[in-house]
Protein backbone atom coordinates (compact mmCIF):
# COMPACT_ATOMS: atom_id res chain seq x y z
CA UNK A 1 0.00 0.00 0.00
CA UNK A 2 2.77 2.37 0.93
CA UNK A 3 4.56 1.52 -2.29
CA UNK A 4 1.49 2.15 -4.44
CA UNK A 5 0.93 5.59 -2.91
CA UNK A 6 4.60 6.41 -3.35
CA UNK A 7 4.63 5.39 -7.02
CA UNK A 8 1.41 7.33 -7.66
CA UNK A 9 2.80 10.45 -6.03
CA UNK A 10 6.03 10.16 -8.02
CA UNK A 11 4.03 9.94 -11.23
CA UNK A 12 2.04 13.03 -10.23
CA UNK A 13 5.16 14.99 -9.26
CA UNK A 14 6.95 14.08 -12.50
CA UNK A 15 3.87 14.99 -14.58
CA UNK A 16 3.63 18.31 -12.75
CA UNK A 17 7.31 19.06 -13.38
CA UNK A 18 6.88 18.20 -17.06
CA UNK A 19 3.90 20.52 -17.49
CA UNK A 20 5.64 23.32 -15.59
CA UNK A 21 8.61 23.20 -17.96
CA UNK A 22 6.26 22.99 -20.98
CA UNK A 23 4.34 26.04 -19.78
CA UNK A 24 7.50 28.04 -19.20
CA UNK A 25 8.79 27.09 -22.67
CA UNK A 26 5.51 28.32 -24.14
CA UNK A 27 5.82 31.54 -22.14
CA UNK A 28 9.21 32.06 -23.79
CA UNK A 29 8.41 30.94 -27.33
CA UNK A 30 4.86 32.14 -28.09
CA UNK A 31 4.55 35.19 -30.38
CA UNK A 32 2.21 37.61 -28.56
CA UNK A 33 0.69 38.35 -25.15
CA UNK A 34 -2.55 36.38 -25.62
CA UNK A 35 -0.89 33.17 -26.71
CA UNK A 36 1.63 33.61 -23.91
CA UNK A 37 -1.24 33.81 -21.41
CA UNK A 38 -2.52 30.56 -22.85
CA UNK A 39 0.87 28.95 -22.23
CA UNK A 40 1.23 30.44 -18.76
CA UNK A 41 -2.14 29.06 -17.70
CA UNK A 42 -0.69 25.55 -18.14
CA UNK A 43 1.67 26.30 -15.24
CA UNK A 44 -1.21 27.52 -13.06
CA UNK A 45 -3.57 24.62 -13.67
CA UNK A 46 -2.00 21.39 -14.86
CA UNK A 47 1.54 21.88 -13.60
CA UNK A 48 0.70 23.21 -10.15
CA UNK A 49 -2.27 20.83 -9.84
CA UNK A 50 -0.27 17.68 -10.52
CA UNK A 51 2.70 18.79 -8.41
CA UNK A 52 0.57 19.72 -5.40
CA UNK A 53 -1.46 16.50 -5.73
CA UNK A 54 1.77 14.50 -5.64
CA UNK A 55 2.96 16.43 -2.59
CA UNK A 56 -0.40 15.81 -0.87
CA UNK A 57 0.03 12.07 -1.44
CA UNK A 58 3.49 12.32 0.13
CA UNK A 59 2.20 14.28 3.12
CA UNK A 60 -0.66 11.93 3.95
CA UNK A 61 -3.59 13.00 6.10
CA UNK A 62 -2.23 15.94 8.04
CA UNK A 63 -2.24 19.71 8.41
CA UNK A 64 0.35 19.91 5.65
CA UNK A 65 -2.06 18.32 3.18
CA UNK A 66 -4.67 20.90 4.18
CA UNK A 67 -2.24 23.74 3.54
CA UNK A 68 -1.41 22.26 0.14
CA UNK A 69 -5.13 22.12 -0.64
CA UNK A 70 -5.41 25.80 0.30
CA UNK A 71 -2.55 26.60 -2.10
CA UNK A 72 -4.41 24.72 -4.84
CA UNK A 73 -7.61 26.63 -4.01
CA UNK A 74 -5.73 29.95 -4.23
CA UNK A 75 -4.46 29.01 -7.67
CA UNK A 76 -7.87 27.95 -8.90
CA UNK A 77 -9.60 31.11 -7.70
CA UNK A 78 -6.99 33.74 -8.55
CA UNK A 79 -5.82 32.34 -11.87
CA UNK A 80 -8.96 33.18 -13.87
CA UNK A 81 -9.26 36.60 -12.19
CA UNK A 82 -5.72 37.57 -13.11
CA UNK A 83 -6.07 36.19 -16.65
CA UNK A 84 -9.26 38.14 -17.20
CA UNK A 85 -7.80 41.39 -15.83
CA UNK A 86 -4.62 40.97 -17.85
CA UNK A 87 -6.38 40.26 -21.16
CA UNK A 88 -8.81 43.12 -20.62
CA UNK A 89 -6.01 45.54 -19.74
CA UNK A 90 -4.01 44.48 -22.80
CA UNK A 91 -7.03 44.88 -25.11
CA UNK A 92 -7.89 48.26 -23.59
CA UNK A 93 -4.32 49.42 -24.12
CA UNK A 94 -4.61 48.49 -27.79
CA UNK A 95 -2.36 45.46 -27.98
CA UNK A 96 -3.48 43.61 -31.10
CA UNK A 97 -3.41 39.82 -31.21
CA UNK A 98 -0.98 38.75 -33.90
CA UNK A 99 -2.44 35.40 -34.82
CA UNK A 100 -6.16 36.23 -34.87
CA UNK A 101 -8.06 37.16 -37.96
CA UNK A 102 -10.91 39.54 -37.24
CA UNK A 103 -14.08 38.02 -38.69
CA UNK A 104 -16.53 40.59 -37.32
CA UNK A 105 -18.68 42.07 -40.07
CA UNK A 106 -17.03 39.93 -42.69
CA UNK A 107 -19.13 37.64 -44.90
CA UNK A 108 -16.87 34.79 -45.80
CA UNK A 109 -18.40 32.54 -48.41
CA UNK A 110 -18.41 29.10 -46.92
CA UNK A 111 -20.13 26.76 -49.36
CA UNK A 112 -22.90 24.93 -47.57
CA UNK A 113 -24.39 21.69 -48.77
CA UNK A 114 -27.39 23.24 -50.49
CA UNK A 115 -25.18 25.57 -52.49
CA UNK A 116 -26.01 28.71 -50.52
CA UNK A 117 -23.25 30.57 -48.78
CA UNK A 118 -23.35 30.75 -45.02
CA UNK A 119 -22.47 33.87 -43.11
CA UNK A 120 -20.08 33.66 -40.24
CA UNK A 121 -21.31 35.97 -37.48
CA UNK B 1 11.96 12.85 -6.73
CA UNK B 2 11.57 16.22 -4.97
CA UNK B 3 14.89 17.25 -6.48
CA UNK B 4 13.52 16.62 -9.98
CA UNK B 5 10.55 18.88 -9.22
CA UNK B 6 12.90 21.52 -7.78
CA UNK B 7 15.09 21.48 -10.87
CA UNK B 8 12.04 21.69 -13.16
CA UNK B 9 10.71 24.69 -11.25
CA UNK B 10 14.12 26.36 -11.37
CA UNK B 11 14.34 25.87 -15.16
CA UNK B 12 10.84 27.30 -15.53
CA UNK B 13 11.81 30.24 -13.29
CA UNK B 14 14.79 30.99 -15.54
CA UNK B 15 12.55 31.05 -18.61
CA UNK B 16 9.91 33.20 -16.90
CA UNK B 17 12.49 35.72 -15.67
CA UNK B 18 14.00 35.98 -19.15
CA UNK B 19 10.52 36.67 -20.52
CA UNK B 20 10.10 39.38 -17.89
CA UNK B 21 13.38 40.96 -19.03
CA UNK B 22 12.71 40.58 -22.78
CA UNK B 23 8.94 41.18 -22.86
CA UNK B 24 8.14 43.87 -25.42
CA UNK B 25 5.04 45.28 -23.67
CA UNK B 26 4.38 45.90 -19.99
CA UNK B 27 1.69 43.18 -20.04
CA UNK B 28 4.23 40.54 -20.99
CA UNK B 29 6.25 41.58 -17.95
CA UNK B 30 3.18 41.47 -15.69
CA UNK B 31 2.32 37.99 -16.99
CA UNK B 32 5.88 36.81 -16.44
CA UNK B 33 5.87 38.34 -12.96
CA UNK B 34 2.68 36.49 -12.12
CA UNK B 35 4.22 33.25 -13.37
CA UNK B 36 7.33 33.91 -11.30
CA UNK B 37 5.09 34.28 -8.23
CA UNK B 38 3.33 30.98 -8.97
CA UNK B 39 6.65 29.23 -9.52
CA UNK B 40 8.04 30.70 -6.28
CA UNK B 41 5.13 29.12 -4.40
CA UNK B 42 5.77 25.75 -6.05
CA UNK B 43 9.51 26.07 -5.38
CA UNK B 44 8.83 26.76 -1.70
CA UNK B 45 6.60 23.69 -1.48
CA UNK B 46 9.09 21.42 -3.29
CA UNK B 47 12.14 22.64 -1.36
CA UNK B 48 10.20 22.34 1.88
CA UNK B 49 9.57 18.67 1.19
CA UNK B 50 13.15 18.23 -0.08
CA UNK B 51 14.68 19.47 3.16
CA UNK B 52 12.03 17.78 5.31
CA UNK B 53 10.60 21.04 6.60
CA UNK B 54 7.12 21.40 5.06
CA UNK B 55 6.39 24.30 7.44
CA UNK B 56 7.49 26.58 4.62
CA UNK B 57 4.02 26.11 3.18
CA UNK B 58 2.84 28.96 5.40
CA UNK B 59 5.17 31.29 3.54
CA UNK B 60 3.93 29.82 0.25
CA UNK B 61 0.33 30.63 1.22
CA UNK B 62 1.28 34.21 2.01
CA UNK B 63 3.06 34.54 -1.33
CA UNK B 64 -0.05 33.24 -3.07
CA UNK B 65 -2.19 35.96 -1.52
CA UNK B 66 0.39 38.67 -2.21
CA UNK B 67 0.79 37.55 -5.81
CA UNK B 68 -2.75 38.35 -6.97
CA UNK B 69 -2.88 41.67 -5.12
CA UNK B 70 0.45 42.73 -6.61
CA UNK B 71 -0.56 41.75 -10.14
CA UNK B 72 -3.92 43.53 -9.96
CA UNK B 73 -2.29 46.61 -8.44
CA UNK B 74 0.26 46.83 -11.25
CA UNK B 75 -2.47 46.36 -13.87
CA UNK B 76 -4.63 49.07 -12.33
CA UNK B 77 -1.69 51.43 -12.10
CA UNK B 78 -0.80 51.02 -15.76
CA UNK B 79 -4.43 51.45 -16.83
CA UNK B 80 -5.30 54.55 -14.81
CA UNK B 81 -1.89 55.86 -13.77
CA UNK B 82 -3.16 56.09 -10.20
CA UNK B 83 -3.84 53.40 -7.63
CA UNK B 84 -6.51 55.52 -5.90
CA UNK B 85 -8.55 55.96 -9.10
CA UNK B 86 -12.30 55.90 -8.51
CA UNK B 87 -14.77 55.92 -11.39
CA UNK B 88 -17.37 58.00 -9.57
CA UNK B 89 -14.74 60.54 -8.66
CA UNK B 90 -13.59 60.73 -12.21
CA UNK B 91 -10.26 61.83 -10.86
Amino acid sequence: MELIVNILSWIFILAGSFFIVIGALGLMRMPDIYTRMHAASVIDTTGAGFLVLGLILQAGLSLIALKLLFILAIFFFTGPVVSHALAQAALAAGVEPELAEDRRGQTTATPAKDGKSKEIP
Amino acid sequence: MFIAATIAVLVALTLAVSRAILGPTVFDRVLAGNSVGTLAILLLAAVGFLTGRPEWLDIALTYGLLNIIGTLAVLKFFRYGDLAYDQEDGA
